[in-house]
């Protein structure tokens, strides 16, 4: 019996099943790395500011989201902000909203760190010849700097991606989930089934991830002189 | 928000143990990961034959995969299988199993940092292979990937609240359990925030001043 287990994923609808909960991953994965981008850009900008004050905020903001685990997050504002605030609030809600401000902090370090690397001199033959501070970083600083942060950005897209997973933990019915309701129910039909739908979700995560891991490492290695 | 300061104190003793378990967790998937790093970047660096595509093969699976998957898979489909471990051995294989990749890289960007005329100079004034690895490589490679075999330490403690999913009694699983029994959710998640705060920075603090202690590669550079 055991060499059938795998004919669990192609029974009825299964199949389609799976590939549409993994849509609800894709779908909170993607908003967040979307808004997280743009708005992680915009503050990694406003960080290489020379006030010290925004110095410590963005420092403050980024450290509060490294230090305390992402799972954490998702069960404070989940079960804690929602009580508060007396609102309702799905789970994909909820994820997004963690997930996006989770990506806005790693990214605008990454183009702060990005924006840092860049030489002196770039910044000082641009005021010498007269750009004003807008077109500094407009012609000089951020095309320069993209390049050094897309490693960077690709490798914090797969960690989001793969932190994704967790949603399953704050009742939304993604991937895992899908998965968990087909095993319940072919339990007695198919009592491997656990072994084989873990195993492919396991399969379908390292397919999405696996090529954008290899591209930042292409990529890292191509620009790194 | 006023905090029930009653039930905070009530449930200290379990939050206690429930850090501890977590603690005990983070630590064993710590010391796994690590050795198992040290093994497979010595692979890597030497270029062994046969088990470096294998340990090519391990990093790429578990670094491109979630562990939560990883958990389920080691805790419901393997006992369908014929393997049955306990929530907590789950736990510990899965940190391992997560975390060696991650330490593998970073040793092996540190043993690769090691320079050509450094191994040259070790061997020319007559130390064997062992010395070599003992004296020259090993000790400027700790010191090179020292920062980010700190941020994996801290990354492992982190990801450690993840256990909860598979009934390990962790923090996560107390605070939710206590949520659902008592609706004390400012107070449980104020806990587990704080819980995990008393953790993670004085982890924090002792990876960067240890950063500070082992940099002595960088001299003369």
């Amino acid at each position: 019996m055991q060499n059938l287990g795998i004919k669990v994923l192609f029974q009825g609808m299964n199949l389609q099943r799976l590939i549409q909960g993994l849509g609800v991953t894709g779908r909170i994965a993607f908003t967040s790395i979307i808004i997280g981008s743009i708005f992680g850009m915009l503050l990694g900008i406003v960080w290489t500011s020379k006030s010290k004050i925004i110095k410590f905020l963005c420092r403050l903001y980024l450290e509060v989201f490294r230090i305390i685990p992402i799972l954490v997050w998702l069960f404070i504002m989940y079960f804690g902000v929602t009580t508060a605030l007396n609102v309702d609030l799905s789970g994909e809600t909820v994820a997004i909203i963690v997930f996006t401000l989770w990506g806005i902090a790693e990214m605008a370090d990454i183009v702060r760190g990005s924006l840092e690397s860049l030489p002196r001199h770039q910044i000082e033959s641009g005021k010498a010849i007269g750009l004003s501070n807008l077109g500094l970083y407009r012609y000089i600083l951020i095309p320069q700097a993209a390049r050094r942060m897309l490693p960077g950005a690709i490798n914090l897209a797969t960690r989001m991606i793969k932190t994704t997973s967790l949603v399953v933990l704050i009742g939304v019915v993604d991937v895992i989930k899908v998965g968990q309701q087909i095993i319940e129910l072919s339990r007695i039909e198919v009592p491997t089934a656990s072994f084989w739908v873990y195993g492919f979700v396991f399969i379908l995560y390292f397919i999405i991830c696996y090529p954008l891991s290899k591209l930042s490492k292409k990529l890292e290695a191509k620009w790194s002189d | 928000m006023n905090l029930n300061w009653d039930f905070i104190i009530e449930s200290l003793h379990l939050y206690g143990e429930a850090a501890l378990t977590t603690f005990r967790l983070g630590f064993w998937g710590i010391l796994f990961s690590l050795f198992i790093g040290v093994i497979c970047s010595i692979i890597l660096y030497f270029n062994i034959k046969g088990l470096g595509k294998i340990v090519k093969i391990y990093v790429e699976l578990s670094r491109n995969t979630p562990l939560l998957i990883q958990l389920f898979f080691l805790y419901f489909g393997l006992t369908k299988v014929g393997i049955v471990l306990s929530e907590e051995a789950c736990a510990i294989i899965g940190l391992s199993f997560l975390g060696g990749s991650y330490m593998t890289e970073a040793f092996r960007s540190g043993l690769e940092a090691v320079g050509v005329t450094q191994i040259e100079s070790g061997l020319s004034i007559g130390l064997s292979k062992l010395q070599l690895a003992r004296y020259i490589i090993f000790p400027q490679a700790i010191s090179v990937s020292m920062p980010s075999l700190g941020a994996n330490c801290i990354f492992l403690l982190k990801e450690t609240s993840i256990v909860g999913a598979i009934a390990v009694m962790d923090l996560m699983n107390i605070t939710k359990n206590l949520i659902g029994m008592y609706y004390q959710t400012y107070e449980s998640l104020f806990m587990l925030v704080v819980s995990y705060l008393i953790m993670i920075l004085p982890l924090s603090f002792f990876l960067t001043w240890l950063e500070r202690k082992v940099r002595y590669a960088e001299f003369g550079n």
